[in-house]
């Protein structure tokens, strides 16, 4: 594959290294880990979901679990995008606000609503809803429900997103790119720690 | 979008159904692109996945990953043991239908249904011994934002007898699960 491996990148993996021999006996997996990263950020028809909101909503939703590799990775991939720049200094200003501590939420009502847990609804503020723009907002409250609180997912929140402008394929695209960075994330994370437990 | 009538309210073992909020594609407008997206023709029949397959190439990827991760069992953790990752994650994010699936093949191949019982009832700080403790608590940790996992963890799992790929086996399946709960919870609900 022309593209590096992103998570070995990410991970900092190298080729002939323990972790390296690990992952290759899970090849499919990893495989196709990248093309699940390549169908969502070099997708054949971006139609429904531009490059451009890719970029913003990963930066984001990157951003929202805090500094890594990861994170600066969808930075630099943001502010490398066209009319990405421009969109940089509100997303970081919304990283900040919506920053905290998850799983939280509600389950559904019965024996489960002992263990409800309160925690930020985030809304994007004020100042950033003309730099974003209505898709962009909507997209951005829904993936911080879904990074910190997605037991909390209701059918209204679909209709938020058809209402915003996103058709359902695009929400099941924005769905899937929200959650993938929720693996790529983890992975990334996962084997960086075990490296490092054996430096 | 209609609301489900009587949706489960407790975690289970039992089978479950879902639902869409959101419009599937009908099974007459399947493509041969879509099909290879399903991978397994059959799940046409699913409302779940021909909802997924509005972005074939992205559910391809992510179904292929998720069949290695979990029965590509020649080495590594024991498949028991990566259900139970995936259903540790399922009921620390809140997932009913996912855990319910998960649950159940942990019970199915560990033959603890009793103890894979527990995690459901009591959430992932039920005492099911040393090394399912360790592979539950890495779970959590993972599924935590920030993520919380760290060397603590690496170092229970190696008391508990987890080698460095079993290990990976943990963070793949338990990773894999943020993926899978997030669409799971966000796209529409279990049905009893």
């Amino acid at each position: 594959m022309s593209t590096p491996d992103i998570i070995d990148t990410l991970a900092g993996i190298k080729p002939g290294s323990a972790l390296d021999a690990i992952r290759a006996r899970r090849l499919q997996a990893r495989d196709n880990a990248q093309k699940s990263y390549l169908s969502l950020f070099e997708p054949i028809d971006a139609g429904d979901f531009s490059l451009l909101e890719r970029a913003a909503v990963a930066a984001f939703v990157t951003g929202l679990h805090g500094e890594s590799p990861v994170a600066t990775f969808y930075r630099d991939k943001l502010a490398a995008s066209a009319g990405g720049a421009a969109l940089l200094e509100a997303i970081e200003a919304e990283i900040a606000r919506g920053k905290t501590s998850g799983p939280y939420g509600s389950f559904p009502a019965g024996p489960l609503s002992v263990e409800n847990t309160a925690g930020l609804i985030y809304r994007v503020s004020a100042a950033s809803k003309s730099v974003l723009g209505a898709r962009l907002v909507a997209a951005f409250e829904h993936a911080h429900l879904l990074v910190f609180r997605p037991r909390d997912a209701a059918s209204t929140d679909m209709k938020a997103l058809l209402a915003a402008g996103w058709s359902n394929t695009g929400i099941v695209t924005f769905s899937q790119l929200v959650a993938f960075l929720s693996f790529q994330v983890r992975v990334v994370s996962g084997l960086r720690t075990l490296a490092a437990a054996n430096a | 979008m209609s609301a489900t009538v009587n949706p489960p309210v407790v975690f289970t073992q039992d089978e479950l159904g879902w639902v869409s909020w959101i419009e599937p594609l009908p099974e007459a407008e399947l493509t041969e692109r879509h099909f290879a997206g399903l991978v397994d023709r059959a799940r046409a029949k699913s409302e779940y996945f021909r909802l997924l397959v509005r972005d074939p190439e992205v559910l391809e990827a992510r179904t292929k990953t998720d069949k290695d991760i979990f029965y590509n069992v020649a080495d590594g953790l024991p498949r028991a043991e990566r259900e139970l990752a995936a259903a540790a994650t399922s009921r620390y994010n809140g997932c009913i239908y996912c855990a319910s699936v998960h649950a159940r093949f942990a019970s199915t191949y560990s033959k603890r249904r009793e103890d894979v019982q527990k995690l459901l009832d009591e959430g992932v700080s039920a005492d099911l011994g040393e090394r399912w403790n360790a592979v539950v608590k890495a779970s959590a940790a993972l599924a935590s934002t920030p993520i919380a996992f760290g060397p603590d963890n690496i170092a229970e799992l190696r008391r508990a007898g987890l080698d460095d790929a079993e290990i990976v086996d943990v963070i793949n399946g338990a990773s894999f699960f943020n993926w899978a709960n997030r669409l799971m919870l966000s796209l529409g609900e279990p049905s009893k």
